[in-house]
């Protein structure tokens, strides 16, 4: 019931909302940044309850939907989705601070920004394939909204774009969805859409489960997105608000990765095997390709965008290695890339507010004007980078540990991907902070408020923390991630090595609690210089 | 030979809700001449008529009971059929109040035709008898002709009706010869008994009951306004009164449905080989004609006849699905799109003001601002339509879909889906307008408190069925 409580409480203060008179603007922030800030706190007292040794799904409440369907109104959060949830509710909360000097329509920009926080956390927590559906196409409707009201110029374009490309993933996902159920139906006699039933019953044949497979894979891969299905983002990206951006790189994205987890891998173990080297292949296409165009680009949000198309390739590498240091890396990547990408747009948004302009050429010694802002903007771009002691090594350490252990060449390719991230996020650095101050529209620009200093500063924070201490994040999906592991093990799906299973495969496939200790050690280690 | 009329198979009480209805329908006739211009006792009185004939089709138990030598019938089907109809009748009316005595509409007789119409539609959704569904038929399409015409003065109107008209007539004519085929082949023109001869294999390659088959698609294929059959839809739709509009969009359709399933599901199951892909290509046409001819479409009533037509094609899935989950998902999707239906044309109707209808989708910028209740609605609405989750239109796709899942039509529902995606694209251009549109004038709508009830029900309908669909799916699927 208290997962089901936090979970609305956001559109609780959404409907709260629609009843407060346009005109009071100042009451109606007040009344969402309450609702956020109560939300985010609750879900921090689900991260203290939650239990990390276990893979079970915790929080679980499972009733009655639709009866005549066998349809559950079943959640639950585990390893895998318990920080993503927590992190949802906390963007949501930075997004609300960071939209306070939204002129238009507040009142209906509040209610959509609350409205699409307990679309995500729905995603997160749902158990049935019905309501996850369900989730998954609602929050579509208040991101079309945020990007099409106040978005910039081409936003009609970009949010129609938007909600297409979904659609049309998901809508495919929703005949694998259907046709699972049948099948389910079929060979065990009961009528279920439920998640975790599915996970342990289903029997299909490799051929089916291939098609199936590429069902949830075209609308994951749209989602996250991956290199061919891409073009979606930088559009969106470039047109939506700050705070839109926020959420969509922060959250939406992680729900494609989100469903890899909890339904390609698990449902599928042996075609995910399968499968591998493509996935691979376009992870890497999509991690090599997104840097050398954002490289390239003149708009400082494009240039973001581009460079999560890098880092999710990232994540999508991780997730396919199929083994734990892959799928930890993946799963701390996921909440590196919402933090430091977030501050990113975040920081970008605060520079196109005084300028109404992000283009990079406009810009240019930045630095001596605006000392506070280069260097939030500094540690934020070095975390992106993944520089040791910051959040975003410790996930492509991990990443990058995971593949090697699968293909040396993917993981030397994927590698390159870290090099390319330096050079167009220094080049960038240097062009927007560094240089003459030659603008003279920039020779009055004021420095950061203190309202946007306290939209950045936990995000800085929390990029030293995991940076310096990832065991407080790891440790809530250890168990989830071996269980995980120990289902979509490639070494199950390779008849030839079967003798060598238990010489060799037990060995790769758990990580110790010493192994895990001294690799903190290690990553520790560069800060304590 | 046996007599051909039986006294013990005429059974009033199983024809009750159409007696009961004919009554009302000529009661207001009656009324009509002391009522002058006041036309609030003929609509309290067909209203309740209608109530009545919701009650009265519960007076025959157990179910399911035969007429009239087994040409009628009150089964689960025509219940919940009856229902639907009686509701979206009621809300037919309801919707006209206002807007016939904005756009002058003076005739007491609007709606006697109505429940005519109406009695038509449950005749042809308990009929299991071609003659009965022929008759059922003909009693809808001359009380539509005359509504899609009641505005006399009006081009469009009459241009309506007229071509409504003749090309009705015309697919009539097919049908009947189609029916005739099929008795000169089989010997019967009883649903059971033709179900039963052609169980015969020998009796299935008969080529004259193939024609017949054929004949009877293109006859009910034009009632339902799917492709190629079509044609006459967008300019109805427009011309005809929008409460006439959204009434034709709703009934009508849902009981040329009803026979559609009757004769060809529950008929001629055993030879679907021969008819599934003449049904499916017809249901595919019509999913992306009406699809992508509603992208064109900058007039409302227009976009929203295209999307009825692709409706038609998705709805054509659950007869050719022939199963048991496709007659219920048919129930459960006609009762959703009546309320998406029905709302969306009573925002179209307040919208509108005595004079000027405002009819193009650009008279739609920016009224989420000035009327966010009603874009809201709106939004409702088109989403459901499109099949968004968690409204109604979701659910009854889900159900459509299921079925024909059941029986591995899985291209058929991939095409669906896809379609479903091309949909939202226009379904979207109307939020667009609402939303990220500055207003082009400044809004001069009509809000009527019995149209707003109208749009009010519409949502409280759609967003029920989506969320708490399990009731209505409990009472559709027996």
């Amino acid at each position: 019931m208290f997962l089901t409580f936090i979970t609305f409480l956001p559109f609780l203060g959404a409907l709260c909302l629609v009843f407060m008179r346009k005109e009071n603007a100042s009451a109606i922030k007040q009344t969402a940044l309450a609702f956020a800030v109560a939300d985010f706190l609750l879900s921090l007292l689900l991260w203290t309850n939650f239990d990390n040794t276990t893979e079970k799904m915790q929080f679980g409440l499972n009733v009655s939907w639709i009866e005549a369907w066998g349809i559950n109104y079943h959640i639950g959060l585990d390893g895998i989705s318990l920080l993503l949830y927590v992190m949802t509710t906390f963007l949501t909360m930075i997004c609300v601070i960071a939209s306070w000097d939204v002129k238009k329509h507040i009142r209906e920009y509040m209610i959509a920004m609350l409205a699409l926080s307990t679309g995500m956390l729905g995603v997160f927590i749902a158990l049935d394939l019905f309501m996850f559906y369900v989730f998954w196409e609602f929050q579509l409707v208040p991101m079309y909204i945020i990007v099409g009201v106040w978005g910039g110029p081409r936003r009609i374009y970009a949010s129609i774009k938007f909600f297409l490309f979904t659609a049309v993933g998901s809508l495919l996902m929703l005949v694998a969805i259907l046709w699972i159920y049948f099948h389910i139906q079929q060979t065990t006699g009961v009528a279920t859409a439920d998640i975790l039933y599915i996970t342990d019953h289903l029997d299909v044949s490799l051929d089916a489960s291939k098609w199936l497979w590429m069902a949830f894979f075209l609308a994951f891969a749209i989602k996250v997105p991956m290199f061919p299905f891409h073009t979606w983002l930088p559009d969106a990206h470039v047109e939506a608000p700050t705070a839109g951006s926020v959420i969509l790189a922060g959250v939406l994205l992680k729900m494609g990765t989100y469903g890899f987890l909890r339904f390609n891998l698990p449902f599928f173990p042996q075609a995910s095997f399968e499968f591998v080297p493509m996935v691979a292949w376009l992870s890497i296409i999509g991690i090599i390709y997104g840097a050398l165009v954002a490289m390239v680009q003149e708009d400082l949000k494009k240039l973001v965008a581009y460079s999560s198309v890098s880092h999710l390739g990232f994540i999508m590498l991780g997730i396919f290695a199929l083994n734990p240091y892959g799928i930890q890396g993946a799963l701390i990547q996921n909440i590196n890339h919402g933090i430091s990408t977030s501050a990113l747009f975040l920081l970008v948004g605060i520079v196109y507010d005084r300028r109404h302009t992000r283009l990079i050429s406009e810009f240019g010694g930045l630095a001596k004007i605006m000392p506070k802002y280069t260097v939030c903007f500094m540690i934020v771009a070095l975390s992106s980078i993944g520089l040791p002691g910051m959040n975003g090594f410790v996930g492509e350490f991990l990443v990058l540990l995971g593949i090697f252990q699968v293909n040396g060449l993917w993981a030397a390719c994927a590698t390159s991907g870290v090099i390319l991230a330096a050079c167009y996020i220094l080049w960038m650095f240097q062009r927007v902070m560094f240089l003459e101050l030659k603008n003279p529209k920039n020779m009055d620009m004021k420095d950061m408020n203190t309202r946007e200093m306290i939209t950045i500063a936990p995000l800085i924070i929390l990029i030293f923390w995991i940076g310096l201490y990832p065991n407080t994040f790891m440790k809530t999906f250890d168990a989830s991630v071996n269980h995980l592991v120990s289902k979509v093990n490639p070494d199950n799906f390779r008849p030839h090595q079967e003798k060598h299973k238990d010489s060799h495969g037990e060995h790769a496939q758990l990580i110790t609690p010493t192994e895990m200790a001294s690799l903190n050690q290690k990553l520790q280690m560069p800060k304590k210089f | 030979m046996e007599p051909i009329l039986a006294p013990e198979s005429i059974d009033l009480i199983a024809l009750a809700p159409v007696l009961v209805l004919s009554i009302f329908a000529m009661l207001i006739l009656v009324l009509d001449l002391w009522g002058g211009r006041n036309k609030s006792l003929l609509v309290f009185t067909s209203l309740v008529g209608l109530l009545m004939t919701a009650i009265s089709a519960f007076a025959k138990y157990p179910i399911p009971a035969y007429s009239f030598n087994d040409s009628y019938v009150v089964d689960h089907l025509s219940l919940f059929f009856i229902c639907i109809f009686t509701i979206s009748s009621a809300l037919a009316i309801l919707l006209s109040v206002e807007y016939n005595e904005r756009e002058g509409i003076r005739a007491g007789e609007y709606y006697a035709l109505i429940l005519f119409c109406t009695v038509g539609m449950i005749l042809l959704a308990s009929s299991t008898d071609m003659i009965m569904i022929f008759l059922g038929i003909e009693i809808v399409s001359i009380c539509l002709y005359v509504l899609a015409g009641i505005r006399r003065n009006d081009h469009r109107s009459n241009e309506a009706a007229l071509k409504y008209f003749l090309l009705g007539a015309f697919a009539t004519g097919f049908l009947l010869y189609g029916m005739t085929l099929v008795y000169g082949s089989t010997g019967s023109t009883n649903l059971f008994k033709i179900a039963e001869f052609v169980k015969n294999p020998s009796a299935q390659s008969n080529p004259l009951l193939m024609m017949g088959l054929v004949l009877l698609v293109i006859g009910f294929g034009f009632k339902v306004a799917s492709v190629p059959f079509h044609m006459w839809a967008p300019d109805v739709y427009q011309g005809a009164p929008t409460p006439v509009t959204a009434f034709m969009a709703v009934g009508p359709k849902a009981a040329a449905f009803a026979a559609f399933f009757r004769v060809f599901a529950d008929t001629f199951p055993e030879m679907s080989s021969s008819w599934e892909m003449l049904l499916s290509i017809i249901a595919v046409l019509s999913m992306f004609v009406g699809n992508l001819g509603a992208i064109m479409q900058t007039n409302i009533k227009r976009m929203l006849a295209f999307s009825s037509i692709s409706h038609a094609g998705y709805i054509l899935m659950a007869v050719i699905a022939k199963n048991s989950l496709g007659s219920s998902s048919l129930l459960f999707y006609m009762l959703s799109y009546a309320f998406m239906t029905f709302g969306v044309f009573g925002i179209v109707i307040i919208l509108g003001r005595k004079g000027e209808e405002n009819l193009e989708i650009k008279n739609y910028s920016g009224l989420a601002y000035k009327h966010p209740v009603i874009a809201l609605s709106m939004t409702i609405f088109l989403l459901s339509l499109g099949g968004l989750p968690p409204f109604a239109g979701f659910v009854a796709k889900f159900y459509l879909f299921s079925a024909a899942i059941q029986e591995g039509l899985l291209t058929l529902v991939i095409i669906a889906v896809l379609n479903s995606a091309i949909s939202f694209y226009y379904y979207l251009k109307v939020v667009v307008f609402m939303y990220m549109k500055e207003p082009e004038a400044e809004f001069k709508i009509s809000l009527t408190p019995i149209t707003l009830f109208v749009v009010f029900i519409g949502v409280v309908g759609t967003i029920n069925l989506g969320i708490f669909p399990n009731s209505i799916i409990t009472l559709a699927s027996h």
